[in-house]
């Protein structure tokens, strides 16, 4: 087939869809599943995860009240680096997308409620997509806040010099910086953890398993690490930490890449999971009693 | 065997569940009208309506309803309700949101899917109760709100796993009607249930299941004619019991003629029905008996039943 043969098909394809149809779908699943993760006494444990820096840094703030120096900004913004790139990127996130995103299917298993959206004119495809759309929006919105309240907490209180740090420094680009591997980090633990959830019927364990991939990581060969969400991550951060021993493995930076590429990078291997999930689920079947 | 266009094709489909069997080696194919299924439990009823539907695929045949299959999701969903057994609930939904967000995504606009949304509870009676969280509702609710989310779209293809289950006698007689009148618009209704009689009465009908296998199928009389190996019992109201007794037995086909108690009748066990009635023309013309009533005396699924399987089918 010649390519001008497959472009005539695709385009003929891409005109018989109804895009429509699965954009309104895609809003109503995005809705509905938003309305069962986000506002449930269940998730408590989600927005600790994301709330616990952010109640941390209000304590130091408070207890620390008087002894505040400008020249401590910039160590305050190593303490944040460390905070986001050694506990968000490696356990907030991680674990709150681990809990979110293998319940979009597996809870409904467990709930027996799957076979509703089975027996509905949507293609299973969209489900994949609307569920995932639904579990980044709710991590997002989690961490990004949770970010964005720390960065607040941690330069308000030196007043003028961090406005000055913020708006005239280098803090709003580091600011942008966190939000966006955030979102990042969001995508890539969430497509890994959906496919996850369509793979094994107890998901924990496989994750687990993932969380020691993306620590060692950095010691296998180039190719290997562009396996693991992290190495995109890692050229990202704004901040570097300077970090010694056997823990700098969580932030340094083997195999450099430019950020343009590790964004399209992780976005890529995001897309590339999600693309087994749509296989996977036209794969499923409603068998309740075998979970 | 060819899928029409009107038609529910089951083509030699077959499910096992590692090496359990849920069904094997089905054939048929259904016109409109009300179909039951009809098997004790573990013969493979809820299989049959899941492969239908797709929540389940089969290990090998095909299936096609009304010429689509489930791999064409957004066409033949809109053809086809499914009432499953599964008694839950999307937690902290309302009557109302379960109908009306499954009409959203068939792409139905918010208008459009409010009006057929209340359309529907008023078909299953549950307008009153809309707005109530199904986690409240009595176990017949939850069966008719998921009744109501069945039909809600209008499908051609209404399939419903056990309906009557739960529901008070009003409410079954209610279900029934409504069933009857979705048939009698030219759909397919698809009914399992253990409820012999209420099946015997609504269906046009019947598929007999056992251990995964269809034993028959068909309307129930021609299912019962062809059971030809198996006596049928006509019974008889007369008057001069005996003679008529006497002039059956003459009969090679006739294995019992049984005088009842109160000596107003007779309950015949023939092979051949039809010769048997010549027989009883003969007899009434020769002014010997007065009839006064004849009627099959197992003429039903129940009996039907026990023929075939060697069980009622009643409720476990």
């Amino acid at each position: 087939m010649s390519a001008l043969t497959l472009a005539a098909r695709t385009r003929q394809w891409s005109r018989e869809q109804p895009w429509q149809l699965f954009a309104a779908q895609i809003s109503v699943l995005v809705r509905n599943e938003v309305r069962r993760n986000l506002f449930t006494r269940r998730r408590i444990w989600i927005y600790l995860l994301a709330l616990v820096p952010v109640l941390m840094i209000l304590t130091h703030t408070i207890i620390d009240r008087n002894n505040i120096r400008t020249a401590q900004i910039e160590e305050d913004t190593q303490v944040l680096a460390g905070i986001v790139q050694l506990y968000y990127f490696r356990l907030g996130i991680f674990f709150a997308c681990m809990g979110i995103f293998t319940w979009l299917f597996r809870g409904e298993m467990v709930e027996r409620t799957l076979h509703y959206q089975f027996l509905v004119p949507v293609r299973r495809e969209i489900l994949v997509i609307g569920k995932f759309l639904a579990g980044a929006v709710i991590a997002i919105a989690l961490f990004e806040a949770a970010i964005l309240a720390c960065f607040y907490l941690m330069y308000a209180r030196f007043g003028a010099a961090g406005k000055s740090y913020v708006f005239d420094g280098p803090g709003l680009g580091q600011l942008w910086a966190y939000l966006l591997v955030t979102a990042l980090a969001c995508l890539g633990y969430g497509a890994v953890f959906l496919a996850l959830s369509l793979l094994f019927k107890n998901p924990i364990i496989p994750g687990v398993v993932i969380m020691g991939w993306e620590a060692i990581a950095p010691i296998f060969p180039a190719w290997a690490q562009r396996l693991s969400i992290t190495f995109y991550l890692k050229p990202l951060c704004p901040v570097s930490l300077p970090i010694s021993g056997p823990l700098a493995i969580f932030t340094i930076v083997a195999e450099p890449v430019a950020p343009i590429l590790a964004v399209l990078g992780l976005l890529t291997l995001s897309i590339a999971i999600l693309v087994l999930c749509c296989f996977l689920i036209h794969r499923m079947e409603i068998t309740y009693t075998a979970e | 065997m060819t899928s029409d266009a009107r038609q529910i094709v089951f083509d030699n489909v077959s499910k096992f569940y590692g090496e359990v069997l849920g069904v094997n080696k089905v054939s048929f194919s259904l016109e409109p009208g009300i179909t039951s299924l009809v098997g004790p439990n573990g013969s493979g009823k809820t299989t049959l309506m899941n492969l239908l539907t797709g929540l389940i695929k089969p290990s090998q045949g095909r299936i096609y309803v009304l010429g689509l299959t489930p791999q064409q999701p957004i066409e033949f969903f809109r053809q086809v309700g499914y009432c499953t057994q599964f008694d839950s609930f999307p937690p902290g939904t309302n009557g109302y949101d379960f109908i009306y967000w499954p009409l959203r995504l068939h792409g139905f606009g918010s208008d459009q899917a409010a009006k057929l949304t209340n359309e529907a509870l008023e078909r299953a009676g549950m307008a009153q109760v809309a707005g109530r969280k199904v986690a409240g509702y009595s176990k017949g609710m939850r069966q008719r709100i998921r009744l109501a989310q069945a039909i809600a779209h209008h499908p051609s293809v209404l399939v419903l796993d056990e309906p009557l289950n739960g529901l008070d006698p009003m409410a079954r007689a209610e279900s029934i009607a409504l069933f009857e009148a979705i048939a009698k618009q030219g759909m397919h209704v698809i009914i399992s249930s253990h409820i012999l009689e209420e099946v015997d009465r609504i269906s046009d009908r019947v598929v007999l299941m056992s251990s995964g296998y269809v034993v028959a199928e068909g309307q129930i009389r021609e299912v019962r004619r062809e059971v030809r190996d198996h006596p049928m019992q006509i019974l008889v109201r007369c008057s001069n019991a005996s003679e008529l007794a006497a002039a059956a037995f003459q009969l090679d086909h006739v294995v019992e003629a049984k005088i009842l108690n109160d000596g107003h009748g007779v309950l015949v066990r023939t092979r051949d029905a039809d010769q048997f009635y010549l027989l009883l023309n003969k007899i009434v013309s020769s002014g010997l008996v007065e009839v006064d009533t004849v009627a099959p005396a197992d003429d039903d699924v129940n009996s039907l039943y026990q023929y075939l399987i060697g069980s009622d089918g009643g409720p476990v």
